[in-house]
């Protein structure tokens, strides 16, 4: 049974996964996952569905059983430990709070399963509500919560019994926007105050950049990069990333020489030539995707930060769309290309109507160029 | 002009009942008014007949002992089929489709042949008993018919289907989420099923033990047939009345005491297990 040695503040554990591997039948769901989580770090796991993120979950978690590879926690080996004697919290999507017990009761039960002596059991629940701003809840049901209430209920439980891993699955999910935006910083500043390591899952690219110290982006059961949220905007490690976090533009072209400091010379249909930094190293000749973000390319005459040696390209603005704090213009390039701008609504800003003729530029500094596999 | 929408659609629902109410009230209101009113009338009204129940030891003595098989066979039936219930709702949904369908599959045979086929199996020389003494269980075959061990067997097992359906009709809406959660919190196999699975899947205990209680009361063919001279049941008794000795009046009062009966039981264990939330299908 699980001991209660619930380790004082600021004691997140380390998490590292060897080569993990999940399968199911002929399909492969995990990958050879290899990662370190620091310990009290809040660490996402990213990616659409089927990915394989909430298997990783899972086999932290001890409800999956890797194919091979191996969980460890604090350097300790987890697999020959069923989840009940991982001491490890959870927060599932579903909530999962025991509809038949009270709240007070549900965020005991770790505890009274864990043999703690009434009073500390009475304290502790007292803290945990606390935390999560519970407090005079303890008589309801469950079914007299919201929602969100029931989410923090969880999250209480999975706390009281200060497990130094906390491994969260979409457990915003069902939660409307205003709300999730706002348990978001709760969980953040939660994690923060207690220094648990936090695992957490969601396909929301915003929600992982919003709360994460770090961010591993899976796709097809593999880690396609791991980074901090600022990595993996600014420098994406392959087309997928750039796709996935944020929006980006692409344009295919070919790779013509290479200039110092990785960066190569490009051309692209329409006459168009660009310089980039290369994720990884190319051919002179390969096939490329350059990939931009809307709001790196500005008008020409707003560039002179950009100094020499911008990109620079002309094009007709082909519709705009008001975002309130910015509008995104499509602007057409050449016969038949496109990209996306998106330009602060600054005070003084001028609108650019649609047909306009505008001229763009962009530092080759943020322009990504990736290897086309498909050309 | 929003209240007669309201009204309207009311009107409509009750026209939906309507048809139901109709013969609920033909077949089973009325007639239930006759058998009360037959019960203290004949030739006059009297309460004669439910003084003879109370003064005769014999009829007392079978109305407990209806009571006593039929909460045997409720526990039997709870033994055998909440296992069997939760091994239906742990397996994946298409051998529970299966399953399912054999639990059901007795129904599509009559009774009467079902009770002779268990007559068959527990006779001196049945199978059961051939095998016992084979394996030298037993020097000699048990007596397992024409006794109460036939009768609870018996029944027990046509009566099992109800309960294993009703639990697990309950368990299966319980979340696999909620054990998973358990266990990640700490608790044992034992301890999720104790704490969490089992005040979870009560309703269904509940449900099913009424439902095989209150059949069980009412019970004729298997306890005339598998029973002995001292397994008389309040039905059999009732039968008797009506088509043997053709006193009506003495049948109805021995019914309207099996009713009350069975209603007083009913409002305590409603008191028990509040049975309005098993209706409402939540705990």
């Amino acid at each position: 049974m699980a001991k209660l040695v619930g380790p004082a503040l600021g004691a997140g554990a380390e998490v590292r996964l060897h080569e993990l591997t999940k399968t199911f039948g002929p399909v492969v769901a995990v990958r050879e996952v290899s990662v370190t989580i620091a310990p009290g770090s809040f660490f996402t796991l990213l990616g659409p569905s089927g990915s394989g993120k909430t298997t990783t979950l899972m086999m932290v978690a001890g409800f999956a059983y890797p194919t091979s590879g191996e969980v460890f926690v604090d350097g300790k080996p987890m697999a020959a430990l069923p989840p009940q004697k991982r001491d490890l919290g959870m927060v599932f999507q579903s909530y999962a709070v025991f509809p038949h017990l009270t709240v007070f009761d549900n965020v005991a039960f770790p505890l009274e399963i864990r043999k703690a002596p009434r009073l500390e059991i009475l304290r502790r629940v007292g803290e945990a509500l606390e935390l999560v701003r519970l407090t005079g809840y303890e008589r309801r049901l469950p079914r007299q919560l919201s929602g969100g209430e029931q989410q923090r209920v969880a999250l209480a439980r999975a706390l009281v019994f200060q497990p130094r891993v906390l491994l969260m699955d979409e457990p915003l999910g069902a939660l409307d926007k205003k709300l999730r935006a706002h348990m978001q910083l709760e969980l953040k500043h939660i994690q923060q105050h207690l220094h648990v390591t936090v695992i957490y899952v969601t396909h929301d690219q915003e929600e992982a950049l919003t709360m994460s110290d770090r961010v591993a982006v899976m796709q097809g059961g593999r880690i396609e990069q791991v980074g901090s949220p600022a990595e993996l905007y600014d420098t994406p490690a392959s087309r997928f990333v750039a796709d996935f976090i944020g929006e980006s533009n692409f344009l295919d072209g070919v790779a013509v020489s290479s200039e110092p400091d990785g960066r190569w010379r490009c051309r692209a249909p329409g006459g168009l030539e660009l310089s980039g930094v290369a994720a990884v190293p190319l051919q002179p000749g390969q096939p490329i995707t350059a990939a931009v973000r809307p709001e790196k390319l500005v008008q020409t005459e707003d560039a002179v930060a950009l100094g020499p040696g911008a990109n620079t390209c002309k094009g007709l603005v082909e519709e705009a769309i008001y975002l309130g704090d910015a509008t995104r213009y499509r602007v057409g390039i050449g016969p038949d290309g496109a990209v996306t701008i998106k330009v602060p609504n600054r005070v003084g800003a001028r609108p650019l109507a649609t047909g306009a003729a505008v001229a763009l530029a962009w530092s080759p500094d943020d322009t990504r160029l990736f290897p086309r596999d498909d050309a | 002009m929003k209240a007669s929408a309201e009204r309207r659609e009311t009107l409509r629902y009750l026209l939906l009942l309507l048809p139901a109410l109709v013969v609920l009230a033909v077949l089973f209101a009325y007639p239930l008014l006759g058998i009360l009113t037959r019960s203290v009338y004949k030739a006059g009204y009297t309460l004669e007949f439910y003084r003879q129940i109370f003064r005769v030891p014999v009829y007392l003595q079978v109305l407990w002992g209806t009571f006593r098989v039929s909460a045997l066979v409720t526990l039997f039936c709870l033994a055998l089929g909440y296992p069997l219930a939760y091994a239906l709702a742990a397996c994946r949904p298409r051998t529970a489709r299966l399953l399912t369908i054999i639990v059901i599959l007795p129904f599509f045979t009559s009774i009467i042949v079902r009770t002779y086929a268990w007559m068959v199996l527990l006779g001196r020389n049945g199978i059961v008993n051939q095998y016992l003494v084979a394996l030298g269980l037993t020097d000699k075959p048990l007596p397992l018919l024409y006794n109460q061990a036939g009768v609870v067997i018996g029944m027990s097992y046509v009566l099992l289907p109800y309960m294993v359906l009703t639990v697990y009709s309950v368990m299966r809406g319980i979340d696999p989420g909620l054990i998973r959660a358990a266990h990640s919190l700490g608790a044992s196999r034992l301890q999720a099923f104790r704490r969490i699975f089992l005040p979870l899947s009560l309703p269904g205990i509940a449900g099913g033990t009424l439902l095989v209680f209150i059949l069980s009361l009412g019970f004729f063919i298997t306890p005339a047939l598998m029973g002995g001279p001292g397994d008389v049941m309040i039905a059999m008794l009732i039968e008797r009345e009506v088509e043997i000795t053709l006193n009506w009046s003495f049948a109805s009062a021995l019914a309207v005491v099996l009713l009350a009966l069975t209603l007083v039981g009913f409002a305590g264990y409603n008191r028990l297990v509040r049975l309005e939330r098993v209706f409402e299908g939540r705990t």
